[in-house]
């Protein structure tokens, strides 16, 4: 599918590769991305990669919406860079109890055992689609089939930060208390968003993630380090 | 004592805004920032502040400050806003134009019965810590502004100077228009394909009435139902402050400077920046209409907007002393006299 085109206001052009979620699409969406940052276009504000597009807010007091469709129209005939840098983060979650209210009924929807649901969630290598809904909320994917659920019939007002959760093919991670309508798996005790750190949010669109099993007792261990800053989670780096 | 203004009363939503927290959407960060950036500005210029300091953004119905500082020079603006002065004989300044205040004096900001928003600036600004660049605040993260939140009764809001240089006082050369009929202008998508002809010829055509859902995030409109012809759940993108956008029920939603940084409904039009700030002083209750222009015609509104906003703050008037004052209360004495200014219940 070739790229189209849209307008959203007088401020903000969108990029749309497809219209599914599609890690294929996700690469041309951060390439693009890493592109018009490292071009530094005039008039451009900023950019937000999203699942299959890239909107692109500029000021039009600097360029207009014609000569910036131009200019990202030659970035995508000639001159796309990679992506950025990405990074892969080992993130501590606990599956058990209280921290993890909805494992039990997600194994009975999807007919498995909820230490399958567990081995089958933990085992599998996340792609970051994109940040929204929350400052540092990710939306993560693919899960794997098996575990695929609509998200509940009756969302919850309040669910709690650090909450993991999966519905339709994602999962995600709570940065805040907020009301949610995903199954809830599992809980971590790290800190997805504080503006105290140089990068506020602990993912970036791009980056992969890995959950590590951990029982309650490492979980309050992790979450007492966290509180005191002295907790890193374990990450590597990884090619564009 | 660090100089502040001591809030007596907090008004109904009153919350440290400047023109935006910029560059961190990619991270779930909305821009947050004046609902009116224009009478945020205007507010600036009059007591020479630059344009994108911080103020306090009252929403329906405004505070009562008590000022603990030698000498405050503040400026309201918002159509239709002024500020009682004094307790027991108060003084009515109408909105518009700066004024001193010394330690101990007391002012309620008035807001109009009319229009949503007001805005208080305050020389040399209000001092509290920039969050990722910005002094607005966020309340559903607890970003920014004052601890995050709507300002409380008690709260001492902390000034970045003790005490204002003296001289004359300034006033804007034209009234600001609250421009209340005007039909708000939007650009087409960029999700009109989901939805029938129909619904795009109602969204030009029909009378809407903000519903008591509104806040600082979006407005529910009540009105006839926009119905999709494609379905309603679209895979997540972004969002641009002013998007209309509609879920399943039909009843659209005009997103604000809160707004979410992405969603899953499709957006069946965007109001254009120029006329952000009036939708932003339109309340609950009020109607729109809306009518659609090209990218070309929004962007050429803008710079006008632009041109003309440059133009009002280079183009201040000295306060007349007396004068002003007598003409404007009775100007204003009708609203300020009742004093009360219904909330959203």
């Amino acid at each position: 599918m070739k790229e189209r085109f849209l307008s959203a206001g007088d401020r903000a052009l969108i990029v749309e590769f497809g219209d599914r979620i599609d890690r294929r699409l996700s690469h041309d969406v951060l390439r693009l991305n890493a592109t018009i940052r490292s071009k530094a276009l005039s008039g451009v504000v900023e950019t937000v990669p999203t699942f299959r597009s890239l909107m692109i807010h500029f000021d039009p007091l600097v360029t207009t919406r014609g000569d910036l469709e131009h200019a990202i129209r030659s970035l995508l005939d000639h001159d796309l860079g990679q992506r950025s840098e990405a990074t892969l983060w080992r993130i501590p979650v606990c599956y058990e109890g209280e921290l993890a209210p909805d494992l039990t009924e997600v194994a009975q929807l999807t007919g498995l055992t909820p230490g399958e649901v567990v081995a089958m969630h933990s085992r599998t290598r996340y792609h970051v689609y994109m940040l929204g809904f929350l400052p540092g909320f990710p939306y993560m994917g693919d899960l794997p089939v098996e575990l695929a659920l609509p998200r509940r019939a009756d969302p919850r007002l309040r669910v709690p930060a650090g909450s993991i959760s999966i519905a339709t093919s994602l999962t995600a991670i709570y940065p805040y208390e907020s009301p949610g309508g995903w199954h809830l798996i599992g809980t971590t005790p790290i800190r997805l968003f504080d503006i105290g750190r140089p990068r506020p949010a602990l993912l970036a669109p791009g980056d992969a993630v890995l959950f590590q099993p951990i029982d309650r007792a490492c979980h309050e261990r992790v979450r007492r380090a966290v509180e005191k800053r002295s907790y890193e989670v374990v990450s590597e780096p990884i090619g564009a | 004592m660090k100089p502040s203004l001591k809030v007596l009363a907090p008004g109904f939503h009153t919350t440290v805004q400047d023109l935006g927290r910029i560059g961190y959407q990619d991270i779930g960060v909305p821009v947050s920032g004046a609902l009116d950036g224009v009478s945020l500005r205007l507010a600036n210029a009059l007591v020479g502040n630059p344009p994108a300091m911080p103020g306090l953004e009252i929403l329906l119905s405004g505070p009562t400050l008590e000022v603990v500082a030698d000498a405050v020079r503040i400026a309201l603006v918002g159509p239709g806003a002024g500020l009682k002065i004094g307790g027991e004989n108060p003084h009515v300044v109408a909105g518009g134009q700066s004024v001193t205040l010394s330690r101990g004096e007391v002012s309620q900001v008035v807001a109009s019965q009319f229009v949503a928003c007001c805005y208080l600036a305050v020389e040399g600004g209000i001092a509290v810590p920039l969050v990722l660049g910005s002094a607005s605040t966020y309340v559903r993260a607890a970003l920014g502004g004052f601890e995050g939140r709507a300002l409380q009764s008690g709260d001492m809001v902390p000034l970045a100077i003790a005490s204002a240089p003296d001289r004359r006082e300034l006033r804007l050369s034209n009234p600001l228009d609250p421009a209340r009929d005007q039909p708000i202008r939007v650009i087409p998508g960029p999700q009109l394909e989901y939805f029938t002809q129909e619904a795009a010829a109602a969204l030009l055509g029909a009378e809407f009435r903000i519903s008591q859902s509104a806040d600082r995030m979006g407005m529910r409109l009540d009105g006839p139902p926009l119905h999709h012809r494609q379905g309603w759940d679209i895979v997540s993108d972004a969002i641009a402050t002013g998007a209309i956008q509609v879920p399943g029920s039909g009843q659209p939603i005009l997103l604000l400077a809160d707004h979410q940084t992405t969603g899953g409904y499709p957006k069946i039009a965007t109001v254009i920046s120029a006329d952000l700030p009036v939708v932003g002083r339109r309340r609950p209750g009020d109607a729109l209409r809306f009518t659609a222009v090209t990218v070309e015609e929004a962007e050429e509104l803008c710079r006008e907007q632009e041109r003309d906003l440059l133009q009002s703050e280079a183009a201040l008037l000295p306060v007349e002393d007396k004068a002003t004052t007598v003409d404007l209360s009775s100007l204003y004495g009708d609203n300020l006299i009742s004093g009360v200014v219904s909330g959203l219940e």
